[in-house]
């Protein structure tokens, strides 16, 4: 382990945090809404320096077949290589499809759209909502981020409309219908210690760490674990942890 | 932009920009055959122009860009701090933030080591920082070596990384800015020319803002004030 | 004078907004908004070049990926590259590069990726503008800056930067990269039916626009560096 990871460590074990924060602390958190102008709704989110963008698109297809009446929605997350020197062109690696699919989750998991009300001919057609999530510059905890600006964004979203059989992009009329906040916290485990909002370094000097998504009601509805094990015990410190600071950001976005 | 024209006993010179003005790439800095291109400038016809983001240097007759960004181009000579990447056989893979990889070969350490007993892992591992010296940069053929008696493997402390061009910022003439940071703040510092700069001691905290602070406001006036004002006041506190 | 769709006169571009130093971790980054369209460019280089077999010996490859985000379209497209982008990465590429020295450090790469986050006409050219802009906030050396537009010609009037309906309504579509200092141009592609004539009027069209972008961009490198 090389001296910077320990330096981060050490600090770590005593609560301290190279920028000067406190295991809850949050960097600067910057929201700004529509910044798309074609996307249905959009979203971009920054923590201190990381930043991503997130775009909702619409459109109409067919439901799946045991779901018939169902809107669908399907997120993907690119890891695009402005945003670090460690992202590369290519089809996406397992780190992005991890960031999708676990976003993906606490928004499917909590219901937050209301799918039922997308549908327009059972079984034949209904809405699809894209969720696109661009990450632009990596300095850590970006599951967070890119799971904020994406409810931001489906909370900001209208409808096309839909007619003779052709969808008008040009007339939004309707809002996305949306309810629930689910809130993503990615808990952190340095030096025995728990840390939310990790940057860059602090994820190399990470021991594990835990994503949890929690909706409106204090309800989990996801969760996602890597890293190094965990006792029970942890686990209970970390989902009150995220409990906590979900409540926080949930004020957040309006 | 002003423009001066300076009376020589023949053709007429257009100078275009002042020393220490801002210019970007394809500025033309001054319209003359009496002037010579320096570092990061290139002729034009008889203009002279600026090859890279940064500040104008006239210095007698030779006009020069001082670069604002840029990544780090190795010199022989130069100490660097890096960061092993791999062990090899023979020698070190180093990583400087530069545009090559550099290698330490094991006849550039100090220690004499039998290969049949010792592996080379054991003497630097991967991601281990290393303050080096810059013994061969031919081509992309870059050779780092631990001779020198500044030179060791960094067992504690912090790295600060700033953009390279602002290290000279950063020393001072003679030392002077870094020898008022470890003064005030009581820590050993040593400092890469490629940007790696390595802090440990009593207030290494200060110290970081203290390099930030420079790099972030190097090209103003009254750098050397601000500083000492930051690490007075501060001076108290942990 | 025939009244365009937004209101613009012949010659006007549309809102343009550059700001230098917009991603932390890169080299160099900008970002360009033209109207509506936006694009970010990040530059990481000059830096080893991996694989190794396509190093060039004695020069720094310049390495271009122009990508459209999957949320810039009216219909979203899908990720990953498409014929379309593979080709505008080239010209992109073949764009900047006589602007640049390349043979000050060999065996080298230069990497520019641009993301078009928003898409609504002239996302190349503006692609190209932030991309310059990038170079240059990255200390890359340059024997210029790179200003790019297109043009073309609806009924008897040459007009700058088309947007919306005109892509449709033009007899030609022209974009163009340029170097103003030398009056060099670097991109040159055009489709359409026109005179040859009409392509002289259009392309001095877009060489006086460039013109006009070059000192955005080099406002924006002043305001990104001295404070």
């Amino acid at each position: 382990m090389n001296i910077q990871e320990q330096f981060i460590k050490d600090l770590a074990s005593k609560g301290n945090r190279n920028d000067g924060r406190k295991e809850k602390d949050y960097r600067e958190i910057i929201i700004e809404k529509d910044v798309i102008p074609k996307a249905e709704g959009s979203a971009r989110v920054k923590f201190g320096d990381s930043e991503v963008i997130v775009g909702v698109k619409m459109g109409v297809g067919a439901p799946f077949e045991d779901k018939p009446d169902s809107g669908v929605m399907m997120i993907g997350a690119e890891l695009s290589p402005i945003a670090s020197p460690d992202f590369e062109t290519g089809p996406p690696r397992e780190d992005s499809i991890e960031l999708a699919r676990v976003v993906d989750r606490g928004i499917r998991e909590s219901k937050m759209i209301d799918l039922e009300k997308l549908c327009i001919e059972k079984g034949e057609k209904v809405w699809m909502v894209f969720i696109d999530i661009q990450i632009i510059n990596h300095d850590g905890n970006l599951i967070d981020v890119a799971a904020l600006a994406a409810v931001t964004a489906l909370h900001n979203s209208k409808m096309p409309t839909y007619e003779k059989d052709v969808v008008n992009y040009e007339k939004k009329t309707k809002k996305l219908p949306v309810r629930f906040k689910p809130i993503t916290i990615t808990v952190a485990k340095i030096s025995g210690k728990f840390f939310v909002d990790t940057t860059l370094e602090e994820e190399n000097a990470m021991d594990s760490r835990v994503s949890v998504a929690i909706k409106d009601d204090g309800n989990i509805c996801a969760v996602q674990k890597g890293g190094d094990s965990l006792t029970e015990s942890e686990i209970h410190q970390i989902f009150d942890l995220a409990s906590e600071k979900a409540k926080e950001l949930r004020k957040l976005i309006n | 932009m002003t423009e001066n024209v300076l009376k020589t006993d023949n053709s007429q010179t257009k100078m275009l920009k002042n020393d220490k003005d801002f210019v970007v790439p394809g500025d033309e800095i001054v319209k003359s055959m009496e002037y010579l291109p320096g570092r990061n400038c290139f002729r034009e016809g008889d203009s002279l122009i600026s090859k890279r983001l940064g500040l104008v240097n006239i210095n007698n007759r030779v006009i020069s860009v001082i670069p604002l960004s840029g990544v780090y181009l190795p010199k022989v000579g130069d100490m660097v701090i890096g960061e092993v990447k791999d062990v090899q056989s023979n020698g070190w893979i180093i990583n400087m933030h530069a545009p090559y990889m550099a290698f330490l070969p094991l006849s550039g350490i100090k220690e004499f080591v039998d290969t049949s007993k010792t592996s080379l892992s054991k003497i630097f591992g991967v991601g281990d920082f290393l303050y080096a010296k810059i013994s061969g940069a031919s081509g992309d053929s870059l050779q780092v070596s631990m001779q020198d008696n500044m030179c060791r493997k960094f067992r504690s402390g912090q790295i600060v990384k700033i953009i390279s061009v602002k290290v000279p910022r950063v020393i001072g003439k003679q030392g002077s800015m870094i020898n008022l940071i470890k003064d005030k703040t009581g820590c050993r510092i040593n400092v890469g020319q490629n940007g790696f700069i390595w802090i440990e001691g009593e207030k290494e905290e200060l110290a970081k803002n203290a390099i930030k602070l420079v790099e972030q406001e190097s090209h103003t006036d009254g750098l050397t004030d601000k500083i000492s004002a930051l690490l007075e006041n501060k001076g108290g506190k942990k | 004078m025939v009244k365009r769709e937004d209101g613009r006169k012949p010659d006007e571009m549309r809102p343009i907004e550059i700001k230098a130093g917009v991603i932390k971790n890169a080299d160099g980054s900008a970002m360009v908004k033209f109207g509506k369209t936006i694009a970010i460019a990040a530059v990481y280089g000059p830096r080893a070049m991996h694989p190794r077999r396509m190093q060039e010996p004695d020069r720094t490859v310049l390495r271009c990926r122009y990508s459209m985000v999957p949320f810039s379209t009216t219909d979203r497209c899908r990720p990953g590259p498409s014929r379309r982008s593979t080709e505008i990465s080239k010209v992109t590429r073949e764009a900047l590069e006589p602007a640049l020295f390349l043979d000050e450090i060999p065996k080298t790469v230069i990497d520019v990726f641009i993301d078009v986050i928003a898409a609504d006409a002239g996302t190349r050219t503006t692609g190209i503008n932030a991309a310059s802009v990038a170079l240059a906030d990255a200390g890359i050396p340059m024997r210029d800056l790179v200003a790019s537009v297109a043009a073309g010609k609806i009924g008897k009037e040459v007009m700058v930067d088309l947007a919306g309906k005109e892509e449709e309504e033009t007899s030609c579509d022209v974009p163009i990269a340029y170097m103003p200092r030398s009056k060099q141009v670097t991109l040159l592609q055009m489709d359409g039916d026109i005179p040859v004539k009409d392509f002289n009027d259009v392309l001095k069209m877009a060489t006086k626009s460039c013109e006009q972008i070059y000192k955005k961009q080099k406002e924006a490198l002043g305001e990104r560096w001295i404070k």
